[in-house]
């Protein structure tokens, strides 16, 4: 799951090459390169423009206009916390705040040990089981204020 | 060998389910009994889970919700006879969240291995496809016409006159896209079936395939559904190997082939068009139409685009026939809605039901009120862009017809529960910052409207000339409603003209509500 893993201009290289002949290839070779390095940096932009025959400046708007795409690491673990509506109406803001206060980081903010990013997401859909959030990818429901400071204290090894 | 079926399902596993599938491979290897796990997705009663089910020779009898320390004892009990225990559950289609249910397109789901074609094919799977093989395109449209079927993402344009459209138009190629970006809160439909009964949807984009003369599909799945999205890469494959898919499907000659893409977290990508620049490979700017994507859709090519519920109800339209289908319903919503009720209840799920059950109903009888015990204040149907409606209004049916006459939308059939602990009047600023961080910036209404709408909203909220602030804010969304490109920006008012006008006591201070309201 989330990770970085240092530049390497070779390797991203072949992923777009393995990608480049997809349909619409571009989300699917951004995808691949953020699995691999944790996020797109920007010694990517020219290869993935030369592959697709596209200017740096379009795949420069492909990646800043998906919430999903990086162009920084993120912290060791990502903890993505739904805002939307099904969530609010089971005291999800409450909570959420409640815990950036505890990490004393806002939205989309990185703990300053580089332990955890968290993020907000619209809609995980898992809306009966709300609060809800993905933690390196895997659901977590009815989260509670303990569940979530549990969390932290299992990243951090406490 | 005893057969034990755990969901795996997203929600499931939020739930706990993991941990239950372990613990019960554990105990049973202490007690040296043998027990064949299968994974299936969920029922869809998400209060009972995790629930575990066991082969018996009186059927599958259900336990939930299960709790790791429970395991131990469930098998002292003696597990896998079905024995009595505090968390049986009998069989589970005997509960009345689920008799009173029309399972048509969930027929399938939590019952059967998802990834299991012998199972599909048990339990009824590609008796529509072999249905369609041996009939004429236009007969297909027809018959899905003859349904009713309509667009079950939100729009409810009928998925016949679509088809139609694309049939014929000639073109060398064609293509059938999957609306599988499912951001609505409040809905998980797509999710539960992707993840619980993938060969229902791959079926019915392969019916479509054939219909219209379409070689090619894609299914666009949102990224925060990754499990789905493994589920239906597998399931693509399986159904390949199997012949379902590929130059010649089930020996017929025909081609259609699947593929997926993941989305990158972008709410307006499930506006149609928007989706299909992104399936491009570009930025999701949504389009203005015409031309329609009918005509002009995937590559400039005429593209069918439907939602998975649209599509996964085709195989059953098929096998049954048109009629059948369109037997259930009211007015001009015909067949069967699958409800996804959530938020502050207490049995949330899904309800796959004919039209025309009203709001109570669905919220009273299966939701069994509000989670928290508090009383029910408002309930928002139809996601982000759904009205929120008060409790004078639960007998409304859930019809499209119904919908929009109340100021409000059917949409993917997301309800959304609220105790009285709700701020209307924040849910109304929610409505507009969703807009402000979702909206694709082409059009001026929508991009800079939600922004003012927040600014405003906080100003109202602040008490600060509220008299004028009103005005702006009916001005904005008359002005949203008229001018925005696509539903994003021209429904974000919904949301809020309905919170201002069923709860007018949340705005405050508010001398010219009934101006307002109307």
């Amino acid at each position: 799951m989330p990770r970085s893993t240092s530049w390497d201009g070779t390797r991203a290289s072949e992923i777009i090459a393995a990608q480049a002949s997809l349909d619409g290839a571009a989300l699917p070779i951004l995808h691949v390169l953020q699995d691999e390095f944790g996020y797109i940096a920007d010694e990517a932009l020219p290869l993935v423009a030369d592959a697709l025959n596209l200017s740096r400046a379009e795949i420069h708007g492909i990646i800043t206009f998906y919430h999903d795409f990086r162009q920084e690491p993120a912290g060791q673990h990502v903890l993505k916390l739904c805002r939307a509506e099904a969530c609010q109406s089971m005291g999800g803001n409450k909570v959420a705040e409640a815990f950036l206060a505890l990490l004393g980081i806002g939205w989309g903010e990185t703990t300053p040990d580089g332990c955890l990013t968290v993020e907000g997401v619209y809609c995980l859909g898992l809306c009966a089981c709300a609060p809800a959030a993905l933690y390196d990818g895997e659901p977590l429901g009815r989260l509670g204020s303990d569940a979530l400071v549990g969390l932290v204290q299992e990243v951090r090894g406490l | 060998m005893t057969r034990v079926f755990i969901s795996a399902d997203a929600a499931s596993l939020a739930l706990g389910s993991r941990r239950i599938h372990a613990l019960v491979l554990q105990e049973a290897s202490r007690r040296g009994v043998e027990v064949d796990i299968v994974t299936t997705g969920s029922r869809g009663l998400f209060w009972l889970e995790p629930l575990v089910e066991v082969e018996t020779p009186e059927g599958r009898i259900a336990y939930g919700p299960l709790e790791p320390t429970d395991i131990s004892g469930l098998f002292d009990a003696g597990f896998l006879d079905g024995p009595p225990h505090p968390l049986r559950l009998g069989h589970i289609e005997e509960q009345p969240y689920l008799a009173k249910q029309t399972r048509l397109t969930f027929a399938r789901c939590g019952i059967v291995d998802p990834l299991s074609l012998d199972d599909y094919r048990a339990h009824g799977g590609y008796a529509g496809l072999q249905g369609a093989l041996l009939l004429a395109p236009q007969v297909i449209v027809d018959e899905v016409r003859l349904s009713g079927l309509r667009g079950r993402g939100g729009a409810g344009f009928p998925t016949g006159i679509k088809w139609d459209t694309v049939l014929n138009v000639e073109a060398d190629q064609k293509y059938i896209v999957c609306n599988a970006d499912e951001g609505d809160s409040g809905t998980f439909a797509d999710r539960l079936l992707m993840e619980g009964d993938p060969f229902t949807l791959i079926e019915g984009m392969t019916i479509a395939g054939l219909a219209v003369g379409a070689t090619k599909g894609f299914i666009y799945i949102r990224s925060e559904y990754l499990h789905a999205y493994r589920t239906v890469n597998r399931a693509i494959e399986i159904a390949t190997a199997g012949g379902y898919l590929g130059s010649s499907i089930c020996g017929s000659g025909r081609a259609f082939t699947l593929e997926t893409r993941l989305g990158a977290g972008a709410y307006i990508c499930g506006e149609e068009t928007s989706l299909l620049e992104s399936l491009e490979g570009k930025r999701g700017m949504v389009r203005a139409k015409p031309p329609l994507p009918a005509l002009r859709g995937l590559f400039g090519k005429p593209t069918v685009v439907n939602n998975v519920l649209s599509l996964a109800s085709v195989p059953w339209i098929l096998a049954h026939g048109g009629k059948a289908y369109a037997e259930f319903g009211m007015g001009r919503s015909r067949g069967t809605l699958p409800v996804q009720l959530a938020g502050n209840v207490k049995r949330g799920g899904i309800i796959e039901l004919a039209f025309g059950t009203t709001l109570r109903e669905i919220i009273e009888e299966f939701g069994g009120g509000t989670a928290t015990g508090r009383p029910f204040r408002a309930v928002q149907v139809g996601g982000p862009l759904g009205a929120y409606l008060p409790a004078s209004m639960l007998d409304l049916p859930l019809d499209y017809e119904a919908l929009a006459s109340a100021k409000g939308l059917l949409g993917h059939g997301g309800i959304v529960v609220f105790d009285d602990s709700v701020d209307l009047s924040q849910q109304a600023r929610f409505a507009f910052e969703f807009c402000a961080a979702e909206s694709c910036g082409k059009c001026t209404p929508c991009r800079v409207g939600a922004v003012r709408g927040v600014e405003v909203m906080d100003r109202i909220i602040a008490g600060i000339e509220p008299e004028k602030n009103f005005e702006v804010l009916e001005d904005l969304c008359t002005l949203m409603t008229d001018a925005s490109l696509c539903a994003m920006g021209g429904l974000t008012p919904v949301p809020v003209m309905s919170a201002l006008t069923h709860f007018p006591e949340d705005f405050d201070k508010l001398p010219r509500l009934s101006v307002v309201a109307e």
